[in-house]
């Protein structure tokens, strides 16, 4: 009896519920020991290697899919994708079954293996996710789609393992639009550019002979809302991603700035400048009936609604300096949640609702930050020279934000980069652009 | 030997430290002689509408009050623009580059209707005026400091014909 106990406390001493253990990743915590993990290159049979190869000028398209997965995977800081040079079993013969021993030797604690080949000329990928340690397979999938969408396939097999893995939907899938700057300061010219989350693909949307500013995503991803200086007449404009056409939304008689779509998608809100004093506004798209939201002789600005379109998160100067208060999405009960030292701009509401980003300054450097809705809990994540408008990763738990350089002596040297950070505080890193850039939005999932 | 090696250091820091403080106050009376209670007092960036008018006035930080010299010049813009009845003219407000973008378009915008309020009383009609706000997207001075930042918040009277 004694001893059956005490066998049991030995067993859990040396193995401490190894044996129960799926592999598991705390995301609510800064990730300091990110899980080793190895990703197989996808095995394709020869013939399809050479057609692939010939179609989409890709030496080996299962080895980029795998790149794709590595690298999301890494950024997200949660994971240390293994070095492909230590693998000891071949891609194809991995994906059928694993020699778990060889994989545990590199200390690999989850696998990932797949095959994409070609079929009615549709790539068709399959993919597998193995727990090394306990010997088995937790996750298969299998997916078509034209060759052309090659990279996506990355994008998703990455979504699906953090899922997996971290029980939380991925953010791997998705697109960025973001303003692209070239030029002095003093005369910079700005285009509106997409690309995606990784910064492949960028596109861009618009041509620079106008200033343009602030693009957001609608919920479908389909439609974005935007200023421009077209004309010299500053207008909040809708632009249809596929067509390119572009409208613009109302018939203000003065600046219209800082729109967004509602969570339906069904309505902008935005500010309207008039004779000095700025009032937040809807529109809504289909019956085009616009309402005065706010009506205060103060400025009202970046109203950002809550994602079951109740509320709205904004920005005012109504007790005399910039601050964020929240209403009822009809403008009743307006209430004053930032009263922490400095100035608070651009509050966004956290797509899981219980957070607001936003952007703080204060004795000369700025901050992005969050706080809960009531205004209680502020966490200050990064603080740099200049820094605002923070965009929420879909799931909630990356900010995307830009981030401006001080300028030297001359002038010179200046330059506005995109950033993220983890809602943690940790996992700051550079989002590369083909050229400078800033106001970055985050789409949400472009599947499922 | 070596303590009057010792000496001679000295001197010569006491002597370089006389030198780089003669060095910053200089650099800030520069700066005092050009910003008075954080506005922009200096000429460097000032074009002119006309033999004496100033095209511009400036701000505050977060500030769209008109100073004494801002109304001053605006009157000066009034008579101008009385005496030139067919001019119209927009209004450029404008902010620094330490604030929040959306923020400062608004900001912008209420800077420019300050001034534009003060033409009207001196009898401009507001059909002789339009508004425009860059935000913080058109600096005339990209130096990343004070003196650079009181030169970008301004309202810029340009002549529309």
């Amino acid at each position: 009896m004694i001893n059956k106990k005490l066998l049991l406390i030995i067993l859990l001493i040396f193995f401490p519920f190894k044996s129960l253990a799926l592999i598991e990743i705390d995301i609510t915590r800064g990730n300091l020991n990110p899980l080793p993990l190895a990703v197989s290159s996808l095995a394709s049979t020869k013939s399809d290697k050479e057609k692939l190869k010939k179609d989409l000028n890709i030496n080996d398209l299962g080895l980029e899919i795998s790149k794709i997965v590595e690298n999301n995977l890494k950024k997200s800081g949660l994971f240390n994708p293994l070095d492909k040079e230590a693998f000891l079993q071949k891609p194809d013969i991995a994906h059928l079954k694993p020699r778990f021993e060889d994989w545990a030797l590199i200390k690999a604690q989850a696998l990932i293996t797949g095959k994409v080949n070609l079929e009615d000329d549709k790539l068709r990928v399959e993919f597998r996710l193995w727990d090394v340690l306990a010997g088995k397979e937790i996750l298969a999938l299998a997916f078509t789609t034209v060759p052309k969408n090659w990279r996506r396939v990355g994008h998703i097999i990455s979504d699906k393992v953090y899922e997996r893995l971290t029980g939380e939907k991925g953010y791997f899938d998705t697109r960025i639009i973001y303003v692209a700057e070239e030029g002095p300061k003093t005369q910079r010219v700005k285009k509106l550019a997409i690309m995606d989350q990784d910064g492949f693909n960028t596109k861009y949307l618009t041509l620079g002979n106008e200033l343009v500013l602030t693009p957001r995503f609608n919920p479908t991803n389909q439609m974005v809302t935007y200023l421009s200086y077209f004309k010299n007449l500053p207008r909040v404009y809708l632009l249809d991603i596929e067509t390119g056409i572009q409208e613009v939304v109302g018939d203000f008689a003065g600046m219209t700035f800082a729109p967004r779509f509602s969570p339906d998608g069904k309505k902008i809100i935005m500010s309207f400048a008039k004779d000095g004093n700025s009032d937040i506004y809807t529109m809504n798209l289909e019956s085009r009936i616009v309402e005065k939201i706010t009506n205060h002789p103060s400025i009202d600005t970046s109203p950002s609604y809550s994602p079951d379109g109740k509320y709205i998160a904004f920005n005012s100067d109504r007790s005399g300096y910039q601050q964020i208060y929240i209403m009822e999405s009809n403008g009743k009960n307006v209430k004053r949640i930032s009263f922490g030292n400095g100035l608070y701009g651009t509050p966004v509401w956290s797509p899981r609702g219980d957070l607001i980003a936003f952007t703080k300054l204060h004795k000369g450097k700025f901050y992005i930050g969050v706080m809960r809705t009531d205004g209680k809990g502020e966490r200050l994540l990064t603080e740099n020279f200049y820094q605002e408008a923070p965009s929420w990763s879909p799931n909630g738990r990356v900010l995307i934000f830009y981030r401006e350089t001080k300028t030297d002596s001359k002038g010179e040297g200046f330059s506005a980069k995109l950033w993220s950070i983890d809602l943690t505080g940790y996992n700051e890193r550079l989002v590369e652009t083909e050229t400078d850039a800033s106001d970055p939005s985050w789409s949400s999932l472009l599947s499922n | 030997m070596n303590l009057g090696k010792i000496y001679k250091n000295i001197f010569l820091v006491i002597f370089l430290g006389f030198v780089l403080s003669a060095c910053a106050t200089q650099t800030a009376q520069k700066i005092d002689s050009q910003i008075q209670g954080d506005v922009y007092t200096g000429t460097d960036t000032v074009e002119y509408l006309a033999d004496g008018v100033p095209d511009r006035v400036f701000f505050a930080t977060n500030e769209s009050v008109l100073t004494t010299a801002s109304r001053e010049t605006l009157r000066k813009q009034a008579s101008w623009l009385r005496k030139n009845s067919e001019i119209t003219v927009v209004l450029e407000g404008h902010a620094d580059e330490r604030g929040t973008r959306e923020y400062n378009l608004a900001l912008g915008e209420r800077r420019a209707n300050a001034a534009k309020d003060y033409l009207m009383t001196y009898g401009i009609s507001s059909s002789r005026i339009s508004v425009i706000s860059y935000g913080k997207e058109r600096p005339v001075d990209s130096g990343s400091n004070p003196l650079a930042w009181s030169k970008n918040r301004r309202s810029v009277t340009v002549k529309a014909n």
